[in-house]
């Protein structure tokens, strides 16, 4: 028995949504109970954006994280925002090209990725998420990473294939932290 | 067991309504529902229904009655200052004894409020705005199969009873995803010659004959009113008996019983695990029917065994006057309120429940 809460925040347009929605889907897939709740309200492209997701052995009760054991921040105002989100214990991701301030808490374990470097360096700037969600599944086994390879093949179909290899790439850029 | 599909909750309510046999939709957007008609402008067409984008909420609601009128099963959405503006609208068609759905994912507040779940739109929907005798059955799903299910049968309710069917959900279960399994899809009538079959009331088209149907909300004499009024009203207190739908959650030996409904409901069912892992007994009603009230489950609790019922809101109190009627004031009623648009975690109702306990000793 088991759950996970995670928070993923960052800015409009940085593909907070689908890093959620594609984790929610991967553990439905795997046969998990799962919820995703987005922020909404007058949002836009440079402004905010959060979203939870829950995934568990058992019904869902409240989508609503206020403690995260998994907290994903992709930019400075998140980071901000959400580092006193992560319960004792849990994991802070942080995206290291654009959060230079030191973490001051040491009850957590800390991950720094470099997203939107190592997404440059795989040939598609723009997918410092996928870079994210690769570092992690990689770190956490949340679900599989062969799950979400197969999701990814299926979000990046039709007139997005041409993305495909590169955000596979992405998905792998990061090794360890 | 069939498949399940990660859906976001607006998008599952308008496949749902498609299923049930929706064959029109009206619409206006207003957050947190507008994923209602942008799914149905292209969804619906390909599904052998008609979307039309209304100029207002008043041009909803009066589409409507127009199609309704004429046999089509239509279903229409909103959010709360929206459905404050059709009031006038659903008094018409329950006078003039038009079917159609209607589901408002409620924002919080009055006025303006805000753009965040809430709950106060309980007396807009179970009381009404409009004038006149009359009432529209409610119901208040919790999870996004709930909801599902329950829009789906809604267009048979609305068509047995000649009356507007309102699902009440609010802005976190129409912005949350969650995996769904989508009924097949039925078919109330086939195709526009065979609405006369379906409701031999509808205004389908005289074609000649001397006994034409006619629909109207006006009678002139007193007398034929108030006949009509008492026809009316025999059908509303057979909706009344015929509609109450609850849940009842470990009632039987509670000492604290919860009544919560919608997405309120989903945060007590895990305040009662916490409570009951701590040796509190705790249990919960949940209405699913919000008119008619239900109040089977409120006649079975024993004063013996619940001390205190607490009615679990992000509004303020509207549902205590429903719960004391149907408790008969047996046992003492408390408020737990989150409003503005704020949702309640475990924790603190958790902590709520354990100082009232003092109190209570």
């Amino acid at each position: 028995m088991s759950t996970n809460r995670v928070m993923i925040a960052g800015s409009g347009g940085q593909g907070i949504i689908l890093m959620g929605k594609l984790l929610a889907y991967v553990a439905m897939e795997e046969g998990k109970e799962v919820t995703f709740l987005p922020s909404y309200g007058a949002e836009m492209r440079g402004g905010t954006a959060n979203c939870s997701v829950i995934i568990s052995d058992r019904p869902i009760s409240c989508p609503v994280v206020h403690k995260a054991d998994i907290v994903v921040v992709m930019n400075q105002p998140s980071f901000e925002k959400f580092e006193s989100a992560v319960e004792p214990g849990g994991s802070l991701f942080l995206n290291s090209t654009l959060i230079k301030d030191p973490v001051t808490r040491t009850d957590i374990e800390i991950y720094k990725v470099d997203a939107n470097k190592l997404a440059e360096d795989a040939g598609i700037g723009r997918s410092a998420n996928i870079v994210m969600l690769g570092a992690i599944v990689r770190q956490t086994g949340i679900v599989k990473i062969e799950n979400v390879t197969k999701a990814l093949k299926k979000e990046f179909s039709g007139k997005k294939v041409v993305y495909l290899d590169a955000n596979l790439l992405a998905f792998q850029a990061w090794k360890t932290g | 067991m069939a498949e399940r599909v990660l859906m976001k909750g607006n998008e599952a309510f308008a496949e749902a309504a498609i299923r049930g046999g929706c064959r029109f939709y009206v619409g206006y957007p207003i957050t947190p529902q507008s994923e209602i008609p942008e799914f149905m402008s292209h969804e619906l067409p390909k599904r052998g229904g008609t979307f039309i984008q209304a100029e207002s909420e008043l041009g909803t609601i009066n589409m409507s009655y127009g199609i309704g009128c004429a046999g089509g099963n239509v279903f229409i959405s909103s959010a709360s200052p929206g459905i404050a503006l059709m009031q006038e609208g659903f008094s018409f068609l329950c006078s003039a004894e038009v079917p159609l759905v209607a589901m408002n994912v409620s924002r919080s507040g009055a006025g303006i409020g805000g753009i965040q779940p809430g709950q106060c739109d309980y007396n807009q929907v179970t009381r009404g705005g409009g004038n006149g005798d009359y009432h529209i059955p409610v119901f208040a799903p919790s999870t996004m199969q709930d909801a599902v299910d329950i829009i789906y049968e809604s267009f048979e309710i609305a068509d047995r009873y000649r009356n507007p069917v309102m699902i009440l959900a609010d802005g976190m279960m129409g912005q949350m995803m969650e995996p769904v399994v989508l009924p097949e899809p039925k078919t109330l009538y086939k195709d526009e010659a065979d609405i006369a079959n379906y409701k031999p009331w509808a205004l389908t088209g005289s074609k000649g004959k001397a006994n034409r149907n006619r629909i109207k909300s006006y009678h002139a004499h007193p007398a034929e009113l108030e006949q009509y009024i008492d026809y009316l009203y025999e059908k509303y207190m057979r909706m009344e008996k015929e509609l109450q739908r609850a849940e009842s959650y470990h009632t039987d030996d509670a000492e604290i019983v919860f009544v919560a409904y919608g997405s309120m409901a989903r945060i007590v069912r895990e305040v009662l695990e916490v409570l009951r892992k701590d040796g509190i007994k705790a249990g919960m009603i949940r209405p699913i029917s919000l008119w008619p009230f239900p109040t089977a489950p409120f006649e079975a609790l024993n004063p013996e065994v619940t001390k205190v019922v607490i009615s679990a809101e992000m509004s303020k109190g509207q549902m205590i006057p429903d719960i004391r009627l149907a408790l008969k004031d047996r046992i003492p009623v408390k408020l737990f309120s989150r409003t503005g648009g704020i949702i309640p975690s475990t924790e603190e109702i958790v902590a709520f429940v354990k100082t009232l306990r003092k109190e209570l000793k």
